[in-house]
């Protein structure tokens, strides 16, 4: 599409070789002799270097007198980083998640101009884990990768642990980098040190796949290729490189004839080999007290509803270790025993080791395992993880001794598993099953019931305490569709999940991934964005630590009008660490008073709600005194269902 | 994590330990300062890392010898950081904190029941 460009705004001062070629293929649409360009006032922005004066006398008399040899280009009607708009919109990201860099300027320009701004939309953030972590929160939520645009160095490096939580979460991000590869076109110091020989080598070790481009072709086919990896499960991270000098100069004559965008057809995920999926369902039917824990087992919505249906099959307990939403938690079912279980069935379990042993405890001097599973229990696993890994970063866990290991991915094998365990089932054993199923719905209820009386010590303390901060909560949004999108467990003494009745997929997002903290507001900025098309209350319970390392993103979220709500866990320290430096302490017998030094977030207190006023939020606290926290919590629910965030500043007790 | 697991404790007096008189101020200042209040709360309501300790379920004399040789992963604490007497004042604030109101009681607690 030829469009009207301003002189001046690719302002390269090429040779004349390189500009009668560019002019004879037709690349510029305006390109003045220097006679012409003479007779405009050469520009020079403040603070340019001293390196680049403006042409002398003598210069300009030289070119005077070869007006044919020199021809100088402006603009062009069709950078490259225009095609590689065309390119992104075939992936139909809704939105880009970036803050701001010289090195995909292009890209940016193009994104807003000639991509209109939409399919994807910019994401202004403060902060390059902000633009990654909010795509991590968006990914749990609505099913898709957003794309996230950084430098290919500074921005990358401040990107980096948010990568490797998504990473480890198994959560598709799709980042495009930008880079000046060659030397010749990079404009200052400033791109010199932006500049890099392979930027995503830093991120390697915790991304699927990347590639380095060099031409628009070659940029094409490797986004499409990198999108269908990010989007196989295993999900994880991919980059992009877009070389600046792809992005900035005209799309050359002969991709315009030959660059062309593949087609995307994304893999179906891998299924259990059927063999292995029917010994799993001879053993688990066979089974006295199966045992079903999952970890990240429902991939899309429709794996809660196929994780209810094996377990309402062989009436099995089901343990959700919370790093997805797989199974209601007032289901009948919800819970078990692993220690009296005699087939145990782990699905998408990262850290089945950690699930099926116990450590020494943290008192003893030394450490030991020990199996919590009884002996001759049998273990199967379904386990994606098991296709795809790395070894630098260890958060592959602990080898697991199991008795069948099936390496597929969970979801897509359990339709298989179900339809082979129907037709093991005996009617002596449905008996059988019906008649533990029972059992287990009464201890799932006794359990609830406990975790309710429980709930009522420290009612009226303050600090408040976390398990009154959920009930509150429950009371006012138990009406609405909720979407609780911060990780509660342990943080929050996992409160919401003990009380609350959450059933569907967006209602619990899991956590961190690699427990890199300052994850959790910008995933909850992130999936507010997913939530607010579909017009849910997105409810945050915000650590304080944890909002402290990038709390612009606030800012994001007043700036792009996303409904959150946001209650501050404000236990005024980074309090996992208080409590192991106490562990340390009592280790060495001696200080067990100095746990908050360098673990308190006090003195000054952090004003969260005046915080939340700067960045341009509704924001109301701090709240001490439990009779506050009903009325501030009903105010704070009418400005989100207005359309705004605001955030609510409670002191809490520590867990 | 820190569960305090309390089943199955012997109850008997550890050595040394004195009778179950308190200050319950003063062991109120040594449950913060020590930092008791990071698993059990504030009014030893408990929370996922510790058990639930206010009222306390135990005698002084089991707590003491629970603190001194703990069974879960709450880290032991021996004489020297924090003396017989000091629990015993601990005790003694732990038993200033009255039961809670009965769940069915509060409605935002009952109304969770039969769902």
């Amino acid at each position: 599409m030829a469009r009207k460009t301003p002189v001046g705004r690719r302002g390269f001062l090429k040779g004349a070789a390189g500009a009668v070629a560019s002019a004879a293929a037709g690349a510029a649409s305006l390109a003045i002799s220097t006679q012409a360009a003479e007779a405009q006032a050469p520009e020079r922005a403040v603070g340019d270097h001293a390196a680049t004066p403006l042409p002398s006398a003598a210069l300009s008399a030289n070119e005077k007198s070869s007006p044919a040899a020199r021809v100088d280009v402006y603009t062009t009607d069709r950078p490259g980083s225009d095609f590689m708009v065309d390119v992104i919109k075939t992936l139909n990201f809704d939105y880009v998640c970036a803050n701001p860099g010289s090195s995909f300027r292009g890209l940016h320009e193009s994104l807003v101009n000639y991509g209109g701004n939409k399919a994807p939309e910019l994401i202004t953030c403060c902060h390059e884990e902000s633009s990654v972590a909010m795509a991590h929160g968006y990914f749990k939520v609505e099913g898709k990768p957003l794309m996230v645009m950084a430098h290919g160095t500074v921005g990358l490096q401040h990107a980096s642990m948010a990568i490797y939580n998504a990473y480890a979460d198994r959560v598709p991000v799709y980042i495009v980098l930008g880079n000046i590869q060659d030397i010749n076109f990079r404009r200052s110091d400033v791109e010199w040190a932006h500049s890099v020989q392979d930027a995503a080598a830093m991120v390697r070790d915790y991304t699927k796949w990347d590639d380095n481009p060099v031409s628009l072709g070659h940029f094409a086919e490797s986004s499409v290729r990198a999108y269908k990896i990010a989007m196989t499960p295993p999900y994880e991270p991919v980059v992009i490189v877009a070389d600046a000098v792809l992005q900035e100069e005209p799309m050359p004559e002969a991709d315009r004839r030959t660059a062309r965008i593949p087609k995307l057809t994304l893999s179906a995920p891998p299924a259990g080999d059927s063999g292995a999926v029917a010994e799993a369902a001879r053993m688990l039917v066979a089974a006295e007290n199966p045992l079903i824990v999952a970890g990240r087992a429902a991939r899309t919505p429709q794996g809660i509803a196929l994780l209810v249906e094996l377990a309402e099959t062989l009436q099995a307990a089901v343990q959700d270790r919370h790093f997805r939403m797989n199974f209601p938690s007032l289901h009948p079912l919800n819970g078990g025993n692993i220690a009296t279980a005699d087939v145990v069935l782990g699905l998408e379990v990262q850290d089945f080791w950690m699930a099926t042993h116990s450590m020494t405890p943290i008192n003893r001097m030394g450490m030991e395992s020990r199996p919590i599973t009884k002996p001759g229990a049998k273990l199967i696993t379904i386990y994606s993880g098991d296709l795809y890994g790395k070894s630098n970063y260890q958060d592959f866990g602990r080898y697991a001794e199991v008795d069948l290991s099936i390496a597929a991915d969970a979801e897509a094998t359990l339709p298989a598993l179900i339809e082979a365990c129907k037709k093991l089932i005996t009617p002596d054993r449905r008996s059988a099953m019906q008649a533990r199923g029972a059992k287990l719905a009464e201890a799932s209820k006794a359990a609830r019931e406990r975790d309710i009386e429980l709930a009522a010590y420290g009612w009226d303390a303050s600090p408040i305490s976390t398990a009154r901060v959920s009930a509150e909560l429950w009371s006012q949004i138990k009406n609405e569709d909720w979407s609780l999108v911060s990780d509660v467990n342990p943080f929050f003494s996992s409160w919401p999940l003990r009380l609350w009745d959450f059933k569907k997929h967006y209602q619990y997002l899991g956590e961190h991934g690699a427990y890199g903290i300052g994850y959790g507001a910008p995933a909850a900025v992130g999936a507010a964005l997913a939530n607010r098309k579909h017009g849910r209350l997105t409810v945050n319970i915000q650590c304080d630590g944890d909002l402290n390392y990038a709390p612009g993103v606030l800012w994001t979220a007043a700036h792009h009008r996303i409904p959150l709500l946001t209650i501050m866990h404000n236990n005024r320290a980074y309090h996992q660490e208080a409590m192991y430096l106490s562990d340390m302490a009592a280790r060495a017998n001696r200080g067990i008073e100095n746990f908050s030094v360098g673990t308190g977030i006090n003195d000054p207190n952090i004003d969260y709600a005046m915080m939340a006023k700067a960045y341009g939020m509704y924001g109301k606290g701090p709240i001490s005194d439990p009779k506050d926290l009903g009325p501030a919590l009903k105010d704070a629910i009418e400005v989100v269902k207005r359309g705004e965030p605001a955030l609510i500043d409670v002191v809490t007790q520590p867990r | 994590m820190h569960k305090l697991l309390l089943a199955g404790l012997l109850l008997t007096a550890p050595a040394g330990a004195q009778d179950s008189t308190g200050n319950a101020e003063a062991g109120k200042r040594i449950y913060m300062k020590n930092g008791c209040y990071q698993c059990h709360g504030t009014v030893g309501q408990g929370t996922i890392e510790g058990a639930r300790i206010g009222p306390p379920p135990l005698s002084a004399q089991g707590m003491i010898r629970y603190v001194r040789r703990p069974a879960g992963q709450m880290p032991a604490f021996t004489e020297k950081v924090m003396s017989d007497r000091e629990l015993i004042d601990v005790y003694a604030f732990l038993k200033t904190i009255p039961p809670p109101k009965p769940s069915k009681d509060i409605p935002l607690l009952n109304d969770l029941r039969g769902k």
